[in-house]
């Protein structure tokens, strides 16, 4: 018998080591697993290299773990924005590295992950100084950038709808990142609103398929917050 | 002010997005970057069928909610609230890009640091030593779709143009611009140069050779 539904946040992340590498789902606040997040701080793990496409928005869910001074490194497309204070205070500081890389990029090289490619070729960043030091080839008359996968340790992402087996539903953009991220780590833990019976998810709607995803915890729904921008 | 600008009228940014969203071809799929290029989606005009493309995972986005409708689960590129048109749907994000990536776009809008005369083009990242890079999906933007439109004012805050023979600011993309919308003249750019296609009101092509130092502006014949 599969099953993959954990009773709690603190449990589906119970085994999270120091150094480890963590994928966090989310554009902004959509898709971010506050839950997870809370939970990962919770643990105590530290020198954490995260992967996200940002940097925290406000005060909590990625923000608060930065701000507690428990990642050593983020890879990610955007982390500036109106309320990303605690990244800029640590960036700034010299506290946190950065590896920032094209959003495209960032997507597919964690898609390659998932998808056992050693690395791909893209004409994104071509001639940019994100590619500086990066090889690469003109194919049929264009440039292009070897660019390679980010595989990581877990990954966790809020989902929608979810079964024992692990399949996933999600909700409108909070989906973003939610199912390369699946697919790339090692374990994924997913956080949905609904558990559904197994068979009662329609075969038709589901994104990620379960053998994508390790632990699936359920979670009451909370109102996605804003972030991310100036509020007029 | 600079002489050259006494007796022109400038378009404003309002006047810039209706010529830009005027050169949208019915059917067009669109990326409206944040910015300037966000008012064009007002000036697409319910005679045509334009789709908006939204690098977060929306296509078929409508415009914002009514107050107090705002949901935190369906936002644009720039984090804010938005609506699904009827046939409209979502996608994860190594497909938003592939969108883009693939060239299935076929027009995208950005906004610009500086432009070249051959469209190569700056919009991510000042250089500053203490400004903090993000860069987002503007490379992928760049490059991706069939058409790359930029929208900006011609001068910066100091009177310098934004259009400059070769980009002083770190670089978004090469060669990709093919039409800049400003509010002193609209610019064709291609690997043979800088065609004038509109001048403001009262705008000689001489008046923005003055005011262009470097490019060799030709007016379309």
């Amino acid at each position: 018998m599969i099953n993959k539904l954990v009773s709690s946040a603190a449990e589906a992340l119970a085994d999270i080591r120091d150094g480890a590498t963590v994928m966090i789902g989310g554009f902004g606040t959509a898709g971010q697993p506050n839950e997870l997040i809370d939970a990962l701080i919770d643990t105590g793990a530290r020198d954490l290299v995260i992967v996200n496409n940002n940097a925290g928005n406000g005060d909590t869910g990625l923000a608060a773990l930065l701000a507690k001074k428990r990642v050593r490194k983020i890879i990610c497309s955007f982390p500036r924005q109106s309320d990303s204070h605690h990244f800029d205070g640590l960036y700034r500081a010299g506290e946190l590295e950065l590896e920032l890389v094209p959003q495209g990029n960032l997507a597919e090289r964690i898609r390659a992950a998932g998808a056992g490619i050693g690395g791909f070729f893209t004409p994104t960043g071509y001639g940019t100084e994100l590619a500086q030091g990066k090889e690469t080839r003109e194919i049929n008359g264009k440039m292009y950038v070897l660019e390679a996968p980010i595989h990581a340790d877990f990954a966790l992402i809020k989902a929608e709808r979810g079964d024992r087996w692990g399949n996933l539903t999600y909700r409108m953009t909070a989906r973003n990142f939610g199912p390369i991220m699946a697919m790339a780590a090692k374990v994924t833990i997913a956080t949905v609103h609904e558990v559904a019976e197994l068979g009662q998810l329609d075969p038709e709607a589901v994104v990620t398929p379960g053998l994508f995803v390790q632990r699936v915890v359920k979670i009451d729904r909370v109102a996605t917050s804003a972030g991310g921008f100036k509020q007029a | 002010m600079h002489p050259q600008l006494e007796h022109v009228t400038r378009w404003t940014r309002d006047q810039m997005a209706a010529q830009v969203a005027n050169d949208i071809p019915d059917g067009s799929v669109v990326n409206l970057g944040i910015g300037l290029p966000t008012a064009v989606a007002n000036h697409l005009g319910a005679d045509k069928e334009i789709v908006l493309h939204s690098e977060n995972g929306v296509i078929g986005m409508g415009p914002a909610p009514a107050a107090g409708e705002e949901d935190y689960d369906l936002i644009n590129a720039g984090k804010q609230p938005v609506t699904l048109l009827p046939g409209g749907c979502f996608f994860h994000h190594a497909d938003s890009f592939a969108m883009m990536r693939g060239g299935h776009l076929d027009v995208c809008v950005l906004g610009a640091f500086q432009v070249s005369t051959t469209g190569d083009l700056a919009n991510w990242h000042t250089g500053a030593p203490d400004a903090i890079p993000a860069v987002g999906g503007a490379m992928d933007l760049a490059i991706g779709a069939k058409k790359t439109f930029v929208m900006m004012e011609y001068l910066t805050k100091k009177g310098e143009a934004k259009l400059v023979p070769a980009c002083t600011y770190p670089l978004t993309g090469i060669g990709c611009v093919s039409r800049l919308y400003t509010d002193l003249a609209i610019i064709d750019l291609s690997a043979s140069g800088a065609t004038v296609v509109a001048l403001a009101p009262g705008m000689t092509l001489a008046a923005l050779q003055d005011l262009t130092p470097g490019v060799a502006l030709s007016l379309r014949a």
